[in-house]
């Protein structure tokens, strides 16, 4: 990827991210994680993965933070906005959140080794198309992971209907 | 690094060369669509006027062929008026997002072989992601304008195009199955060698996609975002002048949008029964006129859908209608 592009994506996906932790109107701060969000499937672009990009953008901008705003709009804004900006735990929590950064800051460095690497150089996948390339791992090789998943997304779905449902028989 | 050779490396001729191609036909096609969407409004209140024996716009112009000049020249010169207690950077943004999201799905159309802004390896879900997108103009417009209808509206909308773009997705796996792949010519191509396109193999696919396009556009009978014996407006009630007329046309694109999705997807694309000569392109637009006026036609036929008749519609009929699809598709591609 080009540096100078991955400097710009890089600042820009902190930047909104902050903003979107600091804004006091939830809808604005939504609205910051859809920009960090693009931001975020530029990034993936750079690195040749096209179909996380579009997969980002489908799922997480087009429905996840549609269902985010859905919830947040129907909140009172007004006394949402002259309430305290942080609750009084918020020293203790920038205290963990550090304490988070530098364990990986330390963790990056030595101590996960190195997965073994798969056969797929970056030229094989441009060949291949990454769709197709993620496609035939996915359902091949790492078939049981997926459909735990999928197992796992289902229980959830599940979960809501139960909830849902008015009067269970 | 060097910032200096990075921006000036060798092969910079080239990338500025391919940059102003792309340009020059994105200039093209924007104007091309802009002329469309002017003529669009036009062509629509003609055709449902005749269709109610009345005449449609006969004023300005032989048979009112100005109207949508004139109607834009009104609009540009109207007073804009922003409510007091809107939102306001979100009340500018909204109407912006809504145009921008069906322009950007247009870039990946190929409108005749080898004549497409990008021709992307993920085209059908680039464009499924920016239609996705539409509905935050929607829901943006209706939040920000501070209004009970047109909130009301923003919330009707999004649950609608949340529900049916889960339809629209699943009727275009059909598609992506048949072709084996995402890069819309190819698409194109791999239908060549079906008289009718993949409108025969996919024929419920199709039925699905079209439902959802309606839906997704917020056409009749799937307005109720607009409704206007309830709502006003819907979601744009409380714009006006050039703010509204951007809404307007973001409506046409998203029409436009989806009819040349359609197109691409199910009817063939820029091919035809025969080929005509001089104008590779012929093909795609005589097929895109007649999806438009579909459009018209259902509009002035069907009555608008209930609320919750809409939602089961979309989870109950169209969800499993597509699943079934996939699984038929899937099975008659491996046996």
């Amino acid at each position: 990827m080009n540096p100078l592009l991955f400097g710009y994506l890089a600042a820009a996906i902190i930047v909104f991210s902050a903003l979107a932790v600091t804004r006091k109107n939830p809808v604005h701060a939504i609205l910051f994680m859809i920009v960090m969000f693009f931001h975020l499937a530029v990034m993936y672009l750079g690195l040749d993965a096209e179909f996380l990009a579009a997969i980002q953008i489908i799922v997480y901008a087009g429905a996840i933070l549609v269902l985010f705003l859905f919830v947040v709009m129907v909140l009172n804004i007004k006394e949402e906005m002259s309430g305290e900006r942080f609750s009084s735990g918020w020293p203790l929590g920038i205290s963990l959140a550090a304490g988070i950064f530098l364990l990986a800051i330390i963790m990056t460095g030595n101590v996960f080794p190195l997965g073994q690497q798969g056969i797929y150089t970056p030229a094989l996948i441009a060949s291949e198309t990454h769709t197709k390339a993620l496609g035939s791992l996915m359902y091949t090789q790492y078939i049981f992971p997926f459909e735990l998943a999928s197992l796992i997304l289902l229980v959830a779905v599940i979960g809501a209907i139960v909830l849902a449902k008015k009067r269970l028989r | 690094m060097n910032v200096f050779a990075e921006i000036f490396r060798p092969g910079i001729m080239d990338f500025l060369i391919q940059t102003g191609i792309v340009l020059v036909k994105a200039v093209i096609v924007v104007g091309v669509l802009m002329l469309h969407v002017t003529y669009a409004t036009y062509f629509e209140r003609k055709s449902i006027g005749h269709m109610q024996v009345r005449l449609g716009p006969m004023a300005v112009g032989p048979h009112g062929l100005l109207q949508p000049i004139a109607d834009f020249i009104k609009l540009f010169f109207k007073e804009d008026i922003i409510p007091a207690q809107a939102d306001k950077p979100i009340f500018f943004v909204a109407p912006v997002i809504s145009i921008f999201a069906g322009m950007t799905a247009i870039s990946v159309i190929p409108f005749f072989n080898g004549f497409v802004i990008a021709n992307i390896n993920i085209g059908l879900l680039f464009v499924l992601a920016m239609s996705s997108l539409g509905a935050y103009g929607i829901i943006m417009a209706g939040w920000s304008s501070n209004s009970k209808y047109s909130f009301l509206g923003g919330l009707r909308s999004s649950a609608q195009v949340v529900s049916y773009e889960i339809a629209m997705g699943l009727s275009l796996v059909g598609v992506m199955m048949m072709a084996g792949s995402l890069n819309l010519t190819d698409i194109v191509k791999a239908q060549e060698q079906y008289p009718l396109g993949f409108f025969w193999p996919q024929a419920l696919g199709f039925f699905v996609f079209l439902v959802a396009a309606f839906a997704e556009t917020n056409r009749t009978p799937f307005d109720l975002p607009e409704a206007e014996s309830e709502l006003v407006a819907g979601y744009f009630t409380e714009y006006s002048g050039m703010r509204f007329a951007l809404f307007y046309v973001a409506e046409y694109i998203g029409m436009i949008m989806m009819s040349l999705i359609a197109i691409t997807c199910f009817l063939g694309g820029w091919n035809g029964p025969f080929a005509i000569p001089y104008v590779p392109f012929a093909w795609l637009l005589i097929k895109l006129y007649c999806f438009i006026f579909l459009f018209y036609w259902v509009r002035a036929t069907v009555p608008r859908y209930r609320y919750d008749q809409l939602m089961s519609l979309g989870w109950k009929i169209l969800i499993p209608l597509a699943l079934l699809n996939i699984v038929v598709t899937g099975l008659v591609k491996v046996l």
